[in-house]
């Protein structure tokens, strides 16, 4: 058959091009994320930390606190460890708070975290979680280098400690002129020491990412089977095509 | 029975055959076997661009049957979708995968017909004696672009709600009427519950009934008049004296349904790699800030509409607004879709078929591609990408690089339409052969 170059290179970039273009822009440099949703373990402390630490506040309306089997854990250690009393194994995780009250106490309600990490990306939460530092002209007494104003206050800081944004030195710009490097400064310890702070920090966005869709396991190990099967097809119906076309002259 | 004027003689014995028979006696089920698929006889010489017609056909019906399943458990109530979508995505035993493929199958669709529409614009087959396949072919394009927004809607997500805010507003910038134009598109004056709802009933019921009777007349209109093919050839022509059948072509079934089977399972290891390892694509097919539950109150910075309306998105930015109304960008957002069906008369060639067309023609085929696809760039991107013109520049300083490009590719597109009658006309084309070459 003849083969129109330029008709099929054509169709490959009507194809493509789309796919090139970036995605939504975000002002500062983002640290990476070490999402793994088969470490286990990590997803396991990481639902610790966000039962202990993000559910008073937040909930995750979505999520059912019996889909935390998915992570390894049993019935009854979900129960004794990441639930209230007052919760049922199959309800969601809701939380107590009164949204007049958030309302009056943050200035808005603390927004639902069952799809953040899908919203927001997992590399931006990993960061925000990480860029805390003091700001007196705040009301929380909080500001976020991810998150300028940010309502929340820094949960985690009696975790990490306190940090400043402060100069560090000075360097030369883009218009010949010195201007101050600003960096964000471990200026008060908190009771972990940085790299631990980092690794809960990744274990709580692993379990984000998680509980953002649950079925992401199951779905790439489905498709693995899946394009097994249909590559096994793939050769049936080139055989079959090629034993019918034997006649087309 | 009328069963004496029909011949059976071929059928297979025992109860098979008798079961056709005594259809086929109450019923044209032979008649329509052989004129649709067994005596259809198409050009032997399809090449890879013919395989995006049955894949369309595809798509339409993983949509339906998706759909189905989806509507089983959606809920089209604005204080209840989001979470709805989410409790498919969870708790319905594979809601994920069935979302997924109703997802991807959205982009997908666009991605087929897009090729489609390209193969028969690059082949001519929306020329004489084919006009209202392309007509057809051109609302059912329109039907699926309305049927998309429609949906897009339904999971009432920020994107959703300020996609579907910001189309309904530019039926707002018609002249006297478009304030209550929108406000009778929405139901209310603002997106909301009643908007949901009845976009809910245009997208699983209304549309997709459209659409199907849409499909069926390109469908038998194609069969009433035959397939073009990548020469432009018109294969009856040239009939086999004795039988009457075209001596280059094959019978639809089993030649070209066996090829089908090919092409729909490569499509459909595609369509496996997109659900299953990145059903977001990148934030195309599924857009992050659509993760966020719509808020009235709270506009995303930056509000772009799904890849496939982008092209159109970009032309309706780059035309200024004129006595302070954006009416015109609207007007020629409509026009560079409408313009679709005058294709066939605004084609003066005298060849069918990209191949032995004139350079002239192919110069353009090729500008308009290249402007399509880099309109769908820009319209996804912020004006300000490729930044601004110098300021001292006369006329142009400080206007927006993209906007100035985007501009001159909508006039390109426009152009290939509007001259196609003189450069057709005038081109340097090449013989076409007698037969189709293989």
């Amino acid at each position: 058959m003849k083969k129109n170059l330029f008709a099929r290179v054509a169709g490959i970039v009507l194809v493509a091009l789309p796919l090139l273009a970036g995605a939504a822009g975000v002002d500062i440099p983002l640290d990476r994320a070490p999402v793994d949703l088969k470490n286990k373990p990590s997803l396991q402390r990481g639902a610790q930390t966000f039962v202990n630490y993000c559910l008073n506040c937040h909930q995750a309306s979505m999520m059912r606190y019996s889909r935390l089997t998915d992570l390894g854990l049993t019935e009854q250690q979900i129960k004794e460890n990441l639930m209230l009393a007052s919760d049922k194994f199959g309800d969601t995780m809701t939380t107590a708070l009164n949204p007049v009250d958030a309302k009056a106490w943050f200035g808005g309600v603390p927004p639902d975290l069952s799809v953040i990490a899908r919203s927001r990306g997992a590399d931006w939460l990993y960061t925000f979680l990480r860029s805390y530092y003091r700001d007196d002209k705040s009301p929380t007494g909080w500001n976020n280098r991810a998150f300028p104003a940010v309502g929340m206050p820094h949960v985690l800081h009696e975790l990490q400690g306190t940090q400043q944004w402060q100069q560090v030195g000075e360097r030369k710009g883009h218009d010949g002129k010195m201007e101050p490097m600003m960096k964000l400064v471990l200026t008060q310890p908190g009771a972990l020491k940085p790299l631990e702070y980092d690794q809960m920090v990744g274990d709580l966005v692993n379990y984000l990412v998680f509980m953002g869709e649950p079925a992401a396991a199951k779905r790439t190990q489905l498709g693995v089977l899946v394009l097994m099967f249909l590559s096994v097809l793939l050769v049936f119906a080139i055989v079959l095509k090629k034993e019918y076309w034997k006649d087309v002259k | 029975m009328a069963s004496a004027s029909k011949n059976h003689d071929n059928l297979p014995g025992g109860i098979v055959g008798k079961t056709i028979i005594w259809v086929d006696d109450r019923f044209p089920l032979l008649e329509n076997w052989k004129t649709h698929l067994a005596e259809y006889y198409a050009p032997k010489n399809f090449n890879f661009w013919y395989y995006f017609g049955s894949l369309a056909l595809l798509v339409l019906v993983l949509q339906i049957v998706t759909g189905i399943f989806l509507t089983m458990n959606y809920k089209p109530d604005a204080a209840l979708a989001f979470a709805s979508v989410e409790y498919i995505m969870r708790d319905v035993p594979y809601g994920w995968l069935i979302r997924y493929m109703h997802s991807t199958g959205a982009s997908m669709f666009f991605i087929v017909v897009y090729l489609h529409m390209f193969r028969g614009l690059m082949y001519g087959s929306y020329r004489k004696p084919r006009e209202l396949i392309w007509i057809f072919g051109c609302l059912i394009y329109l039907c699926l672009m309305a049927e998309a927004f429609f949906g897009y809607l339904l999971p009432w997500g920020q994107m959703s709600y300020w996609g579907a805010q910001v189309i309904i507003n530019l039926f707002a910038t018609v002249p006297f009427i478009g304030e209550d134009l929108a406000v009778w598109i929405r139901g209310d004056f603002n997106v909301g519950d009643a908007t949901l709802n009845r976009f809910f009933a245009f997208h699983v019921i209304a549309l997709p009934l459209v659409l199907l009777g849409l499909v069926a007349a390109h469908i038998l209109a194609l069969h009433e008049v035959g397939s073009n093919n990548p020469d432009g050839v018109e294969i009856k022509q040239n009939k086999d004296p004795k039988t009457g059948i075209p001596l280059d072509g094959i019978p639809f079934h089993p030649y070209y349904t066996v090829k089908d089977i090919v092409g729909v399972v490569v499509f459909l290891m595609v369509f496996t790699v997109i659900v299953f390892f990145m059903p977001e694509m990148g934030g195309y097919f599924l857009e992050y800030n659509n993760f966020i539950p719509a808020d009235p109150l709270k506009t995303p910075a930056h509000i772009a509409p799904v890849w496939y309306f982008t092209p159109f998105y970009a032309m309706l930015r780059a035309v200024p607004s004129m006595f302070g109304s954006q009416f015109p960008g609207v007007a020629v957002m409509g026009a560079a879709t409408l313009i679709l069906f005058a294709l066939p008369w605004l084609d003066r060639g005298k060849v069918k078929s990209v191949r032995y067309r004139g350079p002239v023609y192919k110069a353009w085929l090729a500008a308009f591609v290249v402007s399509f696809l880099i309109l769908g760039y820009l319209g996804v991107v912020p004006t300000t990408v490729w930044g601004q013109l110098p300021k001292g520049l006369p006329l142009l300083g400080g206007m927006d690089t993209a906007t100035l490009v985007a501009r001159v590719l909508t006039i390109v597109y426009f152009l290939f339409f509007i001259l196609m009658p003189w450069y057709t006309k005038n081109d340097k084309e090449l013989p076409v052969p007698e037969r189709v070459t293989s």
